[in-house]
């Protein structure tokens, strides 16, 4: 029987109460000493094969019958109004087929205050301002390149700081002043000014970290292809079922008539969310030609419009007792949305959870420029709320003579601060403290001790570290089903994503470790609408915590249903019947395999459906962790080398060791890229990305790749959830940079305080420090 | 006013041991070539300017970024794809060793990475570690699976993974 529950759910910081149907009997979690045979081991992954040898059909991928393809024409214009657009050479190309404009465009709806597909008013240079369509892409660019567009320009703002001024030119004109909402987020406990007059010591920082650009290696695009009244959407997505519900919104076509496929994805990192414009806009085309059409984005439009994790400026200001002890925290952040932003990532996060503190009030504000909008981007405003927090809590330990790692330990918080419930699991100490023994924590304060890290040698070796917090425990809706072959083979079906996190998997490992089957006799379909049910979107690393527990349930179900099968059959009592193997038995007896009973039974399928219970609602649910760094500054070239990293993370019970690890240096090498070499760079007079490229904005390569040793904490959460897992997608990220900057800081002395910490700024500050 | 280039001319390939006749224009990348008119689409198209590796194919066993090659100098040389590494439903040993060391994670930059470590182990069958990772620096990977593309190759060429001339799909 179905059961209609309301349950808290947190992504990402954003909490919301929901409804949610829950199908089956909750099963009581995995116990932290549960015997498992194949949850929990190093699995390779089940999709491994389909990814190396050329088969795995991403979106960029899809080819149909009579497919044609789009290209994307974009504004180079900073601000403006569109005058004319004049297509007529365009149109002449021998196969163009059609061009979709501001003029032509369909009037729907999108973002906040645009009325068409395509707007007439430009707010950045890169924006879509026309589509092209032809029979082969040299011909569609061919035809982009000549397209008329006569613009009315306009002053634009291109400088977050410049941006805020009272005066700024507006970038959105309807709006009163560049800040998201017209003010800043203020989040406030306790009684800040009281906390400060209690320290008798503080500390402040002012930290910047660049705009980073996802650079997913499939860029954003999709192929929409109609069957009669029938769409089907093939999206490079984290959310199929979004897809599939925006489309029908957008179109006014009712669910049960669209289909979003995203099966393979070549990465997405929190920018492939549903919502964007060219998927109605390939729609739209696709019905008008009568044809398939396939519109994928070029590196260029990818890294101009399809999202970034913004520029930020952060204030941090600790107040603490001479133990260490803290009494106050003052956040204020800045983070650059450019010109459309529909929610401030939550910069304060780090600040407002990671310590003990009772006294805390922040300031966190979005702010509106000519440049390409924000996205989320893996753990948004955490990553860069970390920098600047870490780098407080560094130099209020100097400012207390205390060991950095010290006064962490000594600030572990009791509960979620923010709203005051225990953790279900919050095992940070055991995080640091095996952390700390691989990286050899105690080098650096005999070091310290010897001034050794100021010495004169042209190589400066220093160790840092950051914590970690971060949500990840997920919840419902989220549903599985499977169905056992009349051949003992079993399939999981689900509407969740593998991004190439190794979702199926664990979704496979989950399955035949309920069923009894060998992990070979499971296959996992994901990312389909019409082969599985409701799965969320792969966000806020939520998937694992959500999903497992429904494909659990499912197998459960279908364990339940097949164990009734065999107990008439047999004639045997049901609860005497265990399956294991693959292989049914009474008690020890073999009675048959899965395969034969199911073989007797001919042309049958035997079904299970599962879902996700609610949330508890007495705990709350987060990661926690920590990584240190070791890095060698050359102080003659100003290049810093991360010798290695030490990741320490629980994200509850580990389903499986091999994938997991592969999140965690997937993350820690895209936290260095951000730490030392990664920025959009902007001429801001001229309102001009330099470097949207791969050329240019400079993503870590294998030699840049440090020892990285990955601590598995490995501590199943059973109040969370039934299998006691939670995410790793972004853990891993959250505190790379704020270790390698809080690294350097130790090995020169003098902190860096604007990331990516270059050689340029290496140099500067070794001067400042000398002069 | 310009509306086409030079007309198509009609080549043929040598793509994984078959020969193919195609006809396209001049301007035509090797890459667009497999991809759109052979429907080999294991060869992704990630930065189109030579940073990424993620188009790398094999031309006489040498890893060439065809998102930089035209089709038509193609003609006469042996093209050996992703899709023609493996053989009769089978992976190559060094795609098992991807798959084994976890080398990737959404896969889009894999096919290149595989084939470069191919053309790697062709040139210098026993590298160091270093001279794995200074081979295969040219092939970019975002999700950050270096560390398991490197032991892969390190395995593969313990293995022996790449001992004969590839281009006929046949990789003993």
């Amino acid at each position: 029987m179905p059961k209609v529950i309301k349950t808290t759910i947190n992504v990402e910081g954003r909490v919301s109460e929901k409804f949610a149907i829950v199908e089956g009997v909750e099963l009581p979690p995995w116990g932290e000493n549960e015997e498992l045979g194949i949850v929990g081991y190093p699995t390779p992954r089940i999709d491994g094969a389909a990814r190396v040898s050329g088969e795995a059909r991403y979106t960029y991928d899809v080819q149909l019958n009579g497919m044609v393809y789009a290209r994307m024409v974009r504004a180079k214009a900073v601000s403006a109004m569109i005058g004319r657009v004049d297509v007529a050479k365009a149109k002449a190309v021998r196969g163009v087929l059609e061009i979709m404009t501001p003029e032509n465009a369909p009037e729907i709806k999108m973002g906040s205050d645009q009325t068409h597909l395509l707007s007439s008013e430009v707010r950045f240079a890169g924006q879509p301002i026309a589509v092209v369509v032809a029979l082969d892409p040299y011909v569609a660019a061919d035809a982009a390149a000549l397209i008329e567009v006569h613009y009315e320009e306009r002053p634009f703002v291109a400088d977050p700081e410049a941006a805020l001024a009272e005066d700024a030119v507006k970038v959105q004109a309807n709006k009163p002043n560049n800040l998201l909402n017209g003010k800043p987020r203020i989040k406030e406990r306790g009684d800040i000014q009281a906390g400060f007059a209690e320290a008798e010591v503080v500390a402040e920082v002012r930290v910047t970290t660049p705009t980073a650009l996802h650079n997913a290696f499939e860029t954003h695009g999709c192929v929409a292809h109609w069957e009669g009244d029938q769409l089907t959407i093939y999206e490079s997505t984290q959310h199929a079922f979004g897809v599939r519900e925006f489309a029908a919104k957008k179109l006014e076509l009712p669910l049960s008539k669209v289909r979003a496929v995203g099966t393979y994805m070549g990465g997405g990192f929190g920018a492939k969310f549903p919502g964007n414009a060219y998927t109605i806009i390939a729609a739209t085309l696709a019905k008008r030609l009568r044809r398939p059409v396939h519109l994928m984005y070029d590196r260029e439009g990818e890294n101009l419009e399809a999202g970034n994790r913004g520029r930020t400026i952060q204030r941090v200001k600790l107040g603490a007792k001479r133990d260490g002890t803290l009494t106050a925290i003052e956040y204020n952040g800045i983070s650059e949305g450019g010109a459309a932003m529909s929610w401030i990532p939550m910069l304060e996060g780090p600040a407002s959870m990671m310590y003990r503190c009772p006294n805390f009030r922040s300031e966190t504000t979005g702010v509106l420029t000519n440049l390409g909008p924000m996205a989320a981007f893996r753990a948004p405003g955490f990553v860069e709320g970390m920098v600047g927090l870490e780098a407080a809590m560094d130099e209020l330990a100097a400012k207390v003579d205390m060991d950095p790692l010290e006064l962490r330990r000594k600030n572990i918080p009791d509960t979620d601060q923010l709203d005051d419930k225990p953790f279900s699991s919050f095992p940070v100490a055991e995080c640091y403290r095996r952390g700390a023994a691989a990286i050899g924590w105690e080098r650096r304060n005999q070091r310290d001790q010897a001034t050794a890290a100021q010495s004169n040698g042209r190589y400066r070796r220093g160790i840092g570290m950051s914590s970690q917090i971060w949500w990840g425990g997920g919840g419902p809706p989220a549903y599985a089903e499977m169905l056992l072959n009349s051949d003992g083979t079993a399939t999981v079906m689900t509407g969740t994503q593998d991004l190439g996190t190794g979702t199926r998997t664990i979704l496979a490992q989950v399955a035949a470790e309920e069923l009894g089957l060998p992990l070979e006799h499971v296959n996992v379909t994901v990312g389909d609408t019409l082969q599985g049910p409701f799965g969320p979107g792969s966000g806020g690393s939520i998937t694992t915590g959500s999903m497992t527990p429904a494909v659990r349930s499912a197998a459960n179900d279908l364990r339940n249903n097949l164990c009734d099968i065999v107990a008439q059959m047999r004639d045997v009592p049901q609860e005497e019947i265990e399956i294991r193997g693959g292989v049914i038995y009474r008690r020890d007896e073999e009675l048959a395999s899965v395969k034969d009973v199911m073989g007797k039974l001919g042309d049958v399928m035997l079904t299970g459906t599962g879902s996700r219970g609610p949330n508890p609602d007495d705990v709350s649910v987060v990661t926690s962790g920590v990584q240190f760094a070791e890095v060698e500054v050359d102080t003659v070239t100003g290049q810093v080398k991360v010798l290695k990293i030490v990741a320490a993370h629980d994200s509850g019970r580990i389903m499986n060791p091999q994938t997991f690890n592969s999140q965690i240096y997937g993350g820690i090498i895209q936290g260095l890229g951000l730490a030392l070499t990664e920025q959009r760079v902007v001429d801001t007079g001229r309102g001009a990305v330099l470097n949207p490229n791969l050329e240019f904005y400079k993503v870590p390569t294998v030699a840049d790749v440090p020892e990285i040793e990955n601590i598995l904490i490995d501590i199943p959460d059973v109040k969370a959830n039934s299998t006691g897992a939670k995410g790793a997608g972004e853990p891993g990220i959250i505190p790379t940079a704020a270790a390698i900057a809080n690294a350097v800081a130790n090995a020169l002395g003098v902190r860096i305080a604007d990331l990516p910490i270059t050689p340029g700024r290496v140099l500067e500050a070794l001067e400042r420090e000398s002069s | 006013m310009i509306e086409h280039g030079p007309q198509k001319t009609a080549i043929m390939l040598d793509v994984n041991g078959l020969t193919q006749y195609v006809e396209i224009e001049p301007r035509r990348t090797l890459l667009d070539t497999l991809r759109i008119d052979l429907g080999l689409t294991g060869a992704k198209l990630v930065c189109n300017m030579g940073n990424c590796g993620a188009c790398t194919v094999l031309v006489d066993g040498v890893a060439v970024y065809s998102c930089l090659t035209l089709a038509i100098e193609c003609e006469g040389k042996r093209i050996t794809t992703i899709e023609g590494l493996s053989e009769e439903g089978s992976l190559h040993p060094l795609q098992q060793a991807f798959v084994q060391h976890d080398a990737l994670q959404c896969g889009f930059c894999t096919p290149g990475q595989v084939l470069a470590a191919h053309a790697l182990l062709e040139r210098n069958p026993q590298p160091t570690e270093a001279e794995v990772v200074e081979g295969m620096s040219g092939n970019l990977c975002r999700c950050g699976a270096y560390r398991g593309i490197v032991e892969a190759v390190l395995t593969a060429a313990k293995e022996q993974a790449v001992t004969s001339k590839p281009g006929s799909g046949k990789t003993a």
